[in-house]
């Protein structure tokens, strides 16, 4: 039983990672449809923002909660201006968007590796975020639980932006059709702009967590960028409830399968199982029906 | 209110407005006719800025506005119901409203929201229903309903009554003409109902095959030439 429970809270600590490194995607690409393969570097861009904090700030506490802000501003401003200068012009050329964007995530790769230099660098965690607590029988480490916490209150800001505010209608207005939303008087470039912003500054957030989790490197982002991927695309395009489901199952299957076989059987049976899902079902878990044709 | 003079535009290469010259009164109804194809989508959306003409100029009260984007567009005033009842089909009845209002710099908001309602009641009972779940008239009737929360003095429509059951298309009608009636509002209907179009016009504009053919005073007596224009 104790087994089995340190196995479901393993599962559901990776799929918060998974959660949290998909939300920024969930607007950029489910909601947008841009492919940014830079995505990655901006979670690598959050990461780094941590380690660069900590050098005037010691109490890690302070410079990781510090950090989380400035992270989302950093890769937001960052995916901002990757929009304006390039992203805006390729939106109807959708494999230009994958190869630029391709592009640039090895630039901010080499740039990291000539600022920050090629081995992987590790930050210090605060002490409240580096032992554990036992819960019958099992050990919750809490820097896990700090970012399931963390990520599920992502996901309610997010949630809460785009049900509520008059920025979330303009956002889903937008990626439902575009030209009437324009014509609405709604200036769409500048929604793009700040949909990116966001989108990347939530990569950004998701990098300083990571931190928690391990060292820190250039390739940091880009080892996750495929999962994150995964998860919009079965969770349904542009569905956030089915980006939250998915990542989690994706979570818990890895972790049963990690400890029935081995990670690398694990891995290849999880992408098999998703390959056989969108074969049944291509829209993934979630879609919207409607009576209109746009 | 707003001159469309000498307009050249289309789709990529393929040029479908030919010099075309329309003239919308201050506080009056100019109605385009013509068979499908003639071209007069594509001079509304010329008109509201979605396409960019390759010659002739777009003013509005005087200025020129043909490179200007639609939502500025709106800003100054225009405002655009396309054909096919289009809406945001996710968002709530109430939010397709309140979403305009919003952005809104003509200062529309809830009163604004209300006074759209008011014309419309049924979308207050659909208030919580996504646009993509009602019918095709009560789509259209919010699709008026949200160019009115800019509160425009220019509004464009676009065959506002094509493919609406008739009782919900003579409640249309009927709000279009009492808009027009009212005041301060000029309006460009591109319509093929020909005895609508020229009860609520008073400047008629036949177009065929991206070109004007036939224009004159608007009118129920007009209707007759303007039939023998179209069958042409």
């Amino acid at each position: 039983m104790t087994v089995i429970l340190n196995q479901s809270f393993t599962g559901v600590s990776i799929g918060a990672v998974l959660l949290l490194i998909a939300l920024g995607l969930t607007l950029t690409f489910g909601q947008m449809g841009v492919i940014n393969m830079a995505h990655g570097e901006f979670i690598m861009a959050g990461a780094y923002t941590t380690y660069v904090l900590q050098k005037p700030i010691e109490n890690a506490g302070i410079s990781l909660l510090l950090a989380l802000p400035v992270a989302f501003l950093v890769a937001g401003s960052m995916g901002a201006l990757l929009e304006w200068l390039l992203i805006r012009r390729l939106y109807a050329r959708p494999l230009d968007t994958l190869l630029v964007t391709w592009g640039v995530s090895l630039m901010l790769q080499q740039l990291a590796r000539d600022v920050f230099g090629a081995p992987n660098v590790q930050t210090t965690a605060p002490d409240l975020l580096t032992g554990s607590v036992s819960v019958a029988g099992v050990t919750l480490a809490n820097s896990r639980l700090f970012i399931l916490g963390f990520a599920l209150l992502c996901v309610c800001g997010l949630a809460a932006i785009l049900r509520v505010t008059p920025l979330g209608r303009r956002i889903r207005a937008v990626v439902q059709n575009r030209d009437l939303a324009e014509v609405s008087g709604i200036a769409t470039g500048r929604v793009d702009r700040t949909t990116f912003f966001i989108g990347s500054g939530l990569a950004g957030m998701a990098g300083v967590a990571l931190t928690l989790i391990g060292p820190i490197g250039p390739t940091t982002g880009t080892n996750y960028i495929v999962d994150a991927f995964l998860v919009v695309v079965v969770g349904g395009i542009g569905r956030l409830r089915g980006a939250v489901i998915t990542a989690f199952v994706l979570g818990l299957l890895q972790s049963v399968l990690e400890y029935s076989t081995t990670v690398s059987v694990a891995k290849v049976v999880v992408l098999v199982g998703i390959v056989a899902f969108l074969q049944w079902r291509p829209q993934g878990l979630y879609t919207v029906r409607t009576r209109s044709l746009v | 209110m707003l001159e469309i003079d000498e307009v050249r535009a289309g789709y990529d290469r393929t040029t479908v407005l030919h010099d075309v010259t329309v003239a919308v009164p201050d506080d009056g109804v100019a109605a385009v006719l013509g068979h499908n194809g003639a071209g007069k989508s594509t001079l509304l959306r010329t008109a509201m800025g979605l396409i960019k003409p390759s010659g002739g100029t777009v003013r509005l009260d005087g200025e020129d506005i043909t490179h200007l984007a639609p939502h500025r567009r709106v800003a100054r005033g225009m405002a655009y119901v396309p054909q096919g009842q289009q809406s945001f089909p996710h968002l709530t009845t109430a939010e397709n409203l309140q979403l305009v209002a919003d952005g809104s710099p003509r200062g529309g908001g809830r009163e604004a929201i209300a006074e759209a309602l008011d014309l419309f009641p049924v979308l207050r009972e659909l208030a919580h229903r996504r646009a993509g779940l009602l019918s095709g008239g009560q789509r259209q009737q919010l699709a008026i309903a949200r160019a009115l929360v800019t509160r425009p003095r220019l509004l464009l429509l676009d065959e506002p009554t094509e493919g609406i059951q008739p009782s919900v298309v003579a409640e249309i009608e009927a709000t279009i003409l009492s808009l027009a009636e009212r005041g301060g509002l000029s309006v460009l209907l591109v319509e093929q109902h020909v005895g609508f179009a020229m009860r609520a016009a008073e400047r008629y504009y036949v177009l065929e095959a991206g070109r004007v053919t036939s224009s004159g005073e608007g009118g129920t007596g007009a209707e007759k030439t303007v039939r023998e224009a179209l069958s042409v």
